[in-house]
């Protein structure tokens, strides 16, 4: 069985394949989502710590 | 005994679980990659094709693991609850806030690629059988949830009101885990049974455990970045966060 054969999903291809990329997708955004969020957080205390010293 | 009592309550700060979170998760998004990859090998070329379903059933590698998360996640954000609501530790709450997109995002999977196998298997995207509307209610418990934290200003105050709606929508998991046999629904009955009488080829099986690993691993990865931007946000104006972020920049 050849790697194609393998993932030749016959008559049920829209369904499987509409479950596994749908779920790769999101699987694959929240991470991207996650790291944008922790980054920008980080940035804002870096910029109120620059704020802060350019006060004093 | 008391030394293990002190080291729990140490991490209950989230200046010293912020850290700590950082580290595991990298950990996690590494033995969730590795699963979720064999998982998904196993799923197209080990596991065989099945002799009613033809290859539809594969979807159930994915559908039965994240609807497993979804229940999971909910009963832990739960019990972060109870325990933020009789300790009145912040973390706690941070914690439940922290996992609540990734339990909605697993509710989501569940009904869509539930939907997606009941068309070519039942010949229908959608009924209102008592498993899948108590699913569906379930995403609308951690929307509502989300929703409700995010619309309270005053921080102590939503971190105690979601954590009751949390508790309170907690009745539900019982009866999305136990529709199917209370009522009479189109969903069918469990196949992976407590008792050990898993009705299922031990190929397949072994397969969706291994998929429900690697996702579970996912949401712990998932969960410690959000809880560290989540500590991140709230504590923004404490010495240790900016002392934190001074010594990297």
């Amino acid at each position: 069985m050849s790697f194609l054969d393998a993932l030749d999903m016959g008559k049920y291809a829209l369904y499987v394949w509409g479950s596994f990329g749908v779920t790769a997708l999101c699987m694959i955004i929240e991470p991207l989502l996650l790291r944008g969020r922790l980054d920008k957080a980080r940035r804002r205390i870096a910029r109120l710590n620059r704020m802060e010293s350019n006060e004093q | 005994m008391q030394n293990r009592l002190i080291n729990w309550f140490k991490f209950s700060s989230p200046a010293t679980f912020y850290p700590l979170a950082g580290r595991l998760a990298p950990i996690f998004w590494v033995v969730a990659v590795t699963l979720i990859a064999i998982g998904l090998y196993m799923s197209f070329f080990v596991a065989p094709v099945d002799y009613k379903q033809g290859d539809g059933y594969r979807i159930i590698f994915v559908h039965v693991p994240a609807s497993w998360m979804s229940m999971f996640i909910y009963l832990i954000m739960a019990g972060w609850s109870a325990i933020g609501l009789t300790f009145n530790t912040r973390l706690s709450f941070m914690m439940a806030q922290a996992l609540a997109p990734t339990g909605a995002l697993f509710a989501f999977i569940s009904l869509w690629t539930g939907s997606f196998w009941g068309k070519p298997m039942w010949g229908t995207w959608w009924v209102w059988d008592a498993r899948i509307t108590s699913e569906l209610i379930l995403l609308f418990l951690y929307l509502g949830y989300m929703a409700l934290v995010a619309a309270i200003d005053d921080r102590r105050r939503a971190d105690r009101a979601g954590a009751i709606l949390l508790l309170v929508g907690v009745v539900n998991i019982p009866i999305i885990y136990f529709s199917v046999k209370w009522w009479n629904t189109l969903h069918q009955g469990a196949t992976i049974r407590m008792n050990g009488q898993t009705s299922m080829d031990e190929t397949m099986l072994l397969t969706m455990l291994i998929m429900a690993l690697g996702f579970w691993a996912y949401s712990i990865a998932a969960a410690m970045v959000r809880v560290q931007s989540i500590i991140l946000e709230r504590e923004a104006g404490s010495t240790w966060a900016q002392d934190l972020i001074g010594e990297r920049a």
